[in-house]
């Protein structure tokens, strides 16, 4: 036991007939970001530094976060994310943001360069400000295919997670999705795939560390936050492991899986897999997500009852994983 | 079994010297925001309901950090936040960044209830606030003398406040008192845990936040698992320094150790506040399911209040 390991993610929850051409386009950009991290593993680079890795996935607009992420409800782009460092538990977190390139990076500066633990919105754009980050226009985030997006979300006049995802038990197809949407705090949303992204790792000293972001729910009302930038829901990390989650954001937050992940761990003395595989199964009410990760023994998991998920993972030992499927 | 109610107006460095000018009209509102939540308990009410009027009644008490009475941040505003969860559904609501809004609590009750979110911050929040008809004031009423003072004083010192109830100290004498590396610390937040004798129960804080904290610093009183909690175990509130509360996700943890190492409620909450963080940052209130309360703190002092149903009641600020 022992070395360093590494996952990242880019989003529980796939449509089951997604074009094998995009398909192959999320498993090399996680097998981009996947070789970035053991290079600066192998260099022996810390785990929150590794972690940051998390910037590549948000440039590249394939998946949801910074530039492709889902649109509020007013076709703009408020982008989230947090950092966890399991050595002291330090970490950062941002909401609100909308002009700044890289969340994930501001997260960072927050955790290191501010008396605080989360900013927000203007706020957050300030801080950003100061410390001289790269910022851009909101338009930069902006894709085309969000904007169709957003409109069939409104069509639909639900909260569109993924319309791509079929309800249970019914035939895979866009229109059965929307126009049966599932309940969810008692008004209908459809099941979803927001493709959060994240990333998890364990240094070569045992290190863990997480780190999550996302531009949250296509057509979410302006001001909404997710599980992404919550401490303890979407991201944790401590001594014995390092967790970052996604899937449904509210269920994320009620189940506070990325903790419930360590706690089963620290409380209840489960290993890596065990642990995941309980939170899962156990603390999910009515929810769908994924997770993945590492423990300061350099075991790396992941788990998700949700369709599909885009992961890739490696640990020191040579064992490598890049897909999407069960 | 039986039902209980514990309530709170903040942990931090409460010095005994408080004169009494400040400290009775303090024990006045903890006692007079306790009967409210005892009778509301007695009329039937559901703990959600409970919590929120007695938060509400903080809130609107300008001697606590919240609602009216909140600290300013470094641009002389006030940024409210909320949160409230219920324990058997664990359905929960927050907001953040409000500065109209007269009741942050309400308003996190109306994000878990009329909208498929969680949690709702700044301009969204304050929108929502508006389309919901919630009652809003000019952000000046809010704003006491007293918070202008403190945070002309917390500039002057170029520091964020601890403990917003005593004036500055100088430097040499802040090296004494629970120190403050990040100044990520949150006190005079207030709150109320209440389950029923059927064992329903619910949780809500809110807070102005941080003296001379940067504009859009959100700290654990809206984060579920941190400074709220609440599942079919246990209720949770948790105050003090905002950084400690959230790394040791306190409001999770209590419960946590209840569900996963069978420890009983007083164990569970006694250990987070003197285990899982430092000395001086981090008091609670928690009631079961099955009518137990405790209200641990490892700071200098927490503004108190609880009661059960047997007719135990307690108001305090220090150590007993």
């Amino acid at each position: 036991m022992g070395g360093w390991a590494i996952a990242v993610h880019g989003g529980a929850g796939v449509d089951p007939n997604l074009p094998n051409q995009r398909q192959e386009q999320a498993k090399q950009l996680l097998t981009r970001c996947l070789n970035l991290g053991i290079s600066a593993l192998r260099s022996s680079h810390s785990a929150i530094d590794v972690v940051e890795l998390v910037r590549e996935l948000e440039t590249d607009p394939l998946f949801n976060s910074g530039r492709g992420s889902a649109l509020t409800a007013e076709g703009t782009v408020e982008m989230e994310a947090s950092i966890m460092d399991g050595c002291g538990r330090r970490c950062g977190a941002v909401s609100g943001v909308t002009t700044v390139k890289n969340p994930i990076s501001l997260a960072r500066l927050v955790m290191d360069k501010s008396p605080h633990s989360y900013l927000a919105f203007s706020g957050a754009e300030e801080f950003a400000k100061q410390q001289g980050v790269e910022m851009v226009d909101n338009d930069y985030f902006i894709t085309e295919d969000n904007v169709g997006m957003l409109k069939l979300a409104k069509e639909a006049n639900s909260i569109l997670f993924d319309y791509r995802i079929p309800t249970l038990g019914m035939e895979s197809s866009c229109s059965a999705a929307v126009e049966n949407p599932l309940q969810m705090n008692g008004l209908p949303i459809s099941i979803y795939a927001p493709e959060t992204v994240g990333c998890v790792v364990v240094d070569s000293q045992g290190r863990c560390a997480a780190a999550t972001s996302t531009g949250g729910l296509m057509n979410k009302m302006a001001g909404r936050i997710g599980d992404s930038p919550m401490i303890g829901a979407g991201t944790y990390a401590g001594e014995l492991c390092g967790v970052s989650c996604t899937g449904e954001g509210e269920a994320i937050i009620r189940g506070t899986l990325a903790r419930d992940v360590a706690a089963v761990m620290e409380y209840m003395g489960l290993g890596l897999q065990e642990a995941v595989d309980y939170v899962i199964k156990k603390r999910l009410d009515h929810g769908f997500a994924g997770m993945i990760a590492v423990s300061s023994k350099g075991e790396v998991a992941y788990g998700f009852n949700s369709i599909g998920m885009f992961r890739a993972c490696a640990t020191e030992d040579g064992f490598m994983e890049v897909a999407i499927w069960e | 079994m039986g039902w209980a109610i514990a309530l709170h107006g903040g942990a931090g460095d409460i010095p005994r010297s408080m004169p009494p000018e400040r400290r009775e009209p303090r024990e006045a509102a903890l006692r007079h925001c306790l009967q409210i939540g005892v009778d509301a308990i007695k009329a039937g009410r559901s703990p959600l309901d409970v919590v929120e009027l007695v938060v509400r009644e903080l809130e609107d008490n300008p001697h606590f950090n919240a609602g009216r009475g909140s600290v300013l941040t470094s641009n002389g505003t006030v940024e409210m936040e909320a949160c409230v969860m219920v324990g058997d559904t664990k359905k929960c609501g927050a907001v953040s960044g409000l500065t109209t809004v007269k009741n942050a609590v309400s308003l996190a009750r109306l994000v878990m209830e009329k909208t498929p979110h969680i949690y709702l911050g700044f301009d969204g929040a304050e929108q929502f606030a508006r389309e919901q008809g919630v009652e809003t004031l000019d952000s000046s009423h809010f704003i006491t003398p007293e918070n202008v003072e403190r945070l002309k004083q917390a500039k002057e010192a170029n520091k964020v406040q601890i403990d917003y109830t005593q004036p500055i100290q100088r430097v040499e004498e802040e090296e004494e008192s629970a120190s403050l590396p990040n100044g990520d610390s949150q006190i005079g937040t207030v709150g109320c845990v209440a389950v029923d004798s059927s064992g329903n129960l619910a949780a809500a804080t809110s807070t102005g936040g941080l003296v001379n904290k940067m504009a859009g610093r959100i700290g654990d009183t809206p984060i579920i698992g941190a400074g709220t909690y609440a599942n079919s175990l246990c209720a949770i509130s948790a105050t003090g320094k905002g950084e400690a509360i959230i790394r040791a996700t306190v409001g999770r943890d209590v419960a946590a150790l209840m569900e996963y190492k069978g420890l009983s409620l007083e164990k569970a909450a006694a250990y987070v506040v003197g285990e899982c963080a430092p000395i001086g940052t981090v008091g609670l209130v928690a009631v079961s399911a099955n009518g137990q309360v405790t209200m641990p703190f490892n700071t200098n002092g927490m503004f108190r209040a609880c009661a059960t149903e047997d007719g135990y009641t307690h108001v305090g600020i220090w150590q007993d």
